[in-house]
């Protein structure tokens, strides 16, 4: 379903983000991508979202050749990627309703269907009566679940999630793992990209470490550990 | 479609209203560019007329002696009418300047009574010609030269008034020269002003525009955003100028009069009101739509 293969970026005139990094996803898996500050987690989740391009080799995600992707193909890829962030990117002047409902609208969904899909995703996340809050009224753990609801509201094949837990105190930490978890069981392919510790030990799923932008280890029930 | 462009207004009014104190900023900056705008045009309208008031008062006449046949007369008025550079010849008889004459002096006992005691007509025919350009009267003088003879003229005025008439037409000229290049470039400020305050407000929402584009959002689903806020900011500041200049105008038209009594300012706005608006809305507008378009294309590469 996702495969890199070969893959190495280099940002101008600094040391290599990624080097030749090479690794499949299957469907419904669950995957951890840890390392250090700096070891290339976001630059990894940035390729395969097509927010950057690879300098060598290929992203594919089903029948998409990511890197090759141009402007105007990115919307169909995104709306089979959902996104989770550190720092939450809500839109700050949609309410909680419309940033959920932002993503079905511009995938073209008719208004009738959005609603019942809104207040559903507002349920699963535990704040369906927070769904005329802006951005700036809710708490951090709030904004999180309300883009983790907005992240899978399209039904997407994979849900990717950078640090999202970065920001967060360990109960809201927790209640989002669980929520991944249970997106994942639900069917949905889900990498999360992370450097917490605890988390991903208790996970008890996929981890790959990066080390210095290199696959340092895959194992199929890792644990967190650095060299 | 209709469903996106729904879409796309309900989202563009949302940005415009929740972020109110941005939009006030850029409207006001619009707002002022289109003053200055709406000011070159009336301006430019009252020193027109101006101009062509000046222009309309120069002209040479050229007087016959008493005894020149008329139909030497209609010959050289003939000979003019054909020249490219003369906009019209008037030819007043010797019966017609009598008929002036008197009409002038209706009230004046002393002269009326003189022309009664005469059994001539003293006055001489002429001919009043006016040029397409008050720079070419000097053409239309030497050419009279050449075609009358000095025995059938008494006298040709440009030859009297030269000097002021070249004068004349050099102010006018450079004032053109001067008007235009002083309109293009106040057009030009207002416009860079404009852009640039609806630029930096979309540069402001850049984060935005990127979290758009990672959830599938299409170009067309976040350009369309802010050019219908582009439209909005043209409307409403087309509308306030308007607002605005009406009594201005208005409150000014007298005094304008004073200068070029041929400019009735008040009627020129009424008279164009719909096509003042008009201009207005399309600069507003336009800056608004285009700004938006380059300013959001940049974003849309990722």
């Amino acid at each position: 379903m996702i495969s890199f293969q070969n893959v190495s970026k280099q940002y101008n005139h600094s040391n290599p983000a990624l080097i030749d990094v090479t690794f499949k996803i299957e469907p419904k898996e669950f995957v951890s991508i840890v390392g250090r500050s700096g070891a290339g987690k976001s630059t990894l989740v940035k390729l395969l979202i097509a927010e950057e391009k690879p300098t060598r080799g290929r992203v594919i995600f089903g029948h998409y050749d990511v890197g090759k992707l141009d402007s105007k193909e990115l919307p169909q890829l995104r709306r089979h990627i959902g996104v989770v962030f550190q720092d939450f990117r809500l839109l700050p002047t949609k309410n909680a309703y419309e940033n959920i409902a932002f993503a079905l609208e511009v995938s073209g969904k008719a208004q009738s269907d959005i609603e019942d899909l809104v207040h559903e995703a507002l349920d699963l996340v535990g704040l369906s009566d927070k769904g005329q809050n802006f951005p700036h009224e809710l708490s951090g753990g709030e904004k999180q679940r309300i883009a983790i609801a907005r992240a899978m509201i399209n039904r997407p094949d994979v849900v990717v999630a950078d640090e999202p837990t970065g920001n967060l105190d360990p109960f809201n930490s927790l209640e989002i793992i669980n929520l991944l978890t249970q997106i994942n069981e639900l069917g949905t392919t889900v990498i999360l990209a992370t450097h917490d510790k605890e988390i991903v030990n208790q996970l008890g799923k996929r981890v790959i470490v990066l080390e210095n932008g290199r696959v340092a280890r895959d194992e199929k029930k890792g644990r967190y550990s650095l060299a | 479609m209709v469903t996106t462009l729904y879409r796309l207004i309900k989202y563009g009014l949302q940005i415009f209203w929740r972020q109110r104190l941005l939009s006030v900023a850029t409207m006001v900056v619009i707002l002022l560019a289109l003053l200055v705008f709406e000011g070159l045009i009336i301006v430019g309208v009252v020193g027109n007329t101006a101009l062509k008031s000046i222009q309309d008062k120069i002209d040479i006449s050229v007087y016959f002696k008493v005894n020149t046949p008329e139909d030497e007369i209609l010959r050289v008025k003939r000979s003019l009418e054909e020249m490219a550079e003369v906009k019209e010849v008037e030819y007043i008889s010797r019966d017609r300047a009598l008929e002036i004459f008197r009409a002038r002096h209706e009230e004046d006992e002393t002269i009326t009574q003189a022309l009664e005691e005469l059994d001539e007509n003293p006055l001489s025919a002429s001919l009043n010609v006016k040029a397409k350009n008050p720079e070419e009267y000097a053409i239309v003088a030497s050419f009279l030269e050449n075609i009358v003879s000095d025995e059938l003229v008494e006298n040709i005025t440009y030859n009297q008034n030269q000097a002021v008439i070249d004068r004349l037409a050099a102010i006018i000229r450079v004032t053109r020269q001067i008007g235009i290049l002083a309109a293009l470039f106040l057009t030009i400020v207002a416009i860079l002003v404009s852009f640039n305050t609806i630029l930096l407000g979309i540069y402001s929402n850049r984060d935005e525009i990127s979290v758009m584009r990672l959830v599938g959002a299409s170009g067309m689903y976040v350009r369309g955003p802010f050019v219908v806020m582009g439209i909005i900011y043209g409307g409403i500041t087309a509308f306030l100028s308007m607002l605005f200049t009406a009594p201005v105008v208005f409150l000014s038209a007298p005094y304008v009069r004073l200068f070029v009594p041929e400019m009735d300012l008040a009627a020129y706005y009424t008279g164009n009101v719909w096509m003042l608006f008009l201009y207005q809305l399309l600069f507003g507008i336009g800056i608004g739509v285009a700004s938006s378009f380059i300013a959001i294309r940049r974003y849309l590469k990722t």
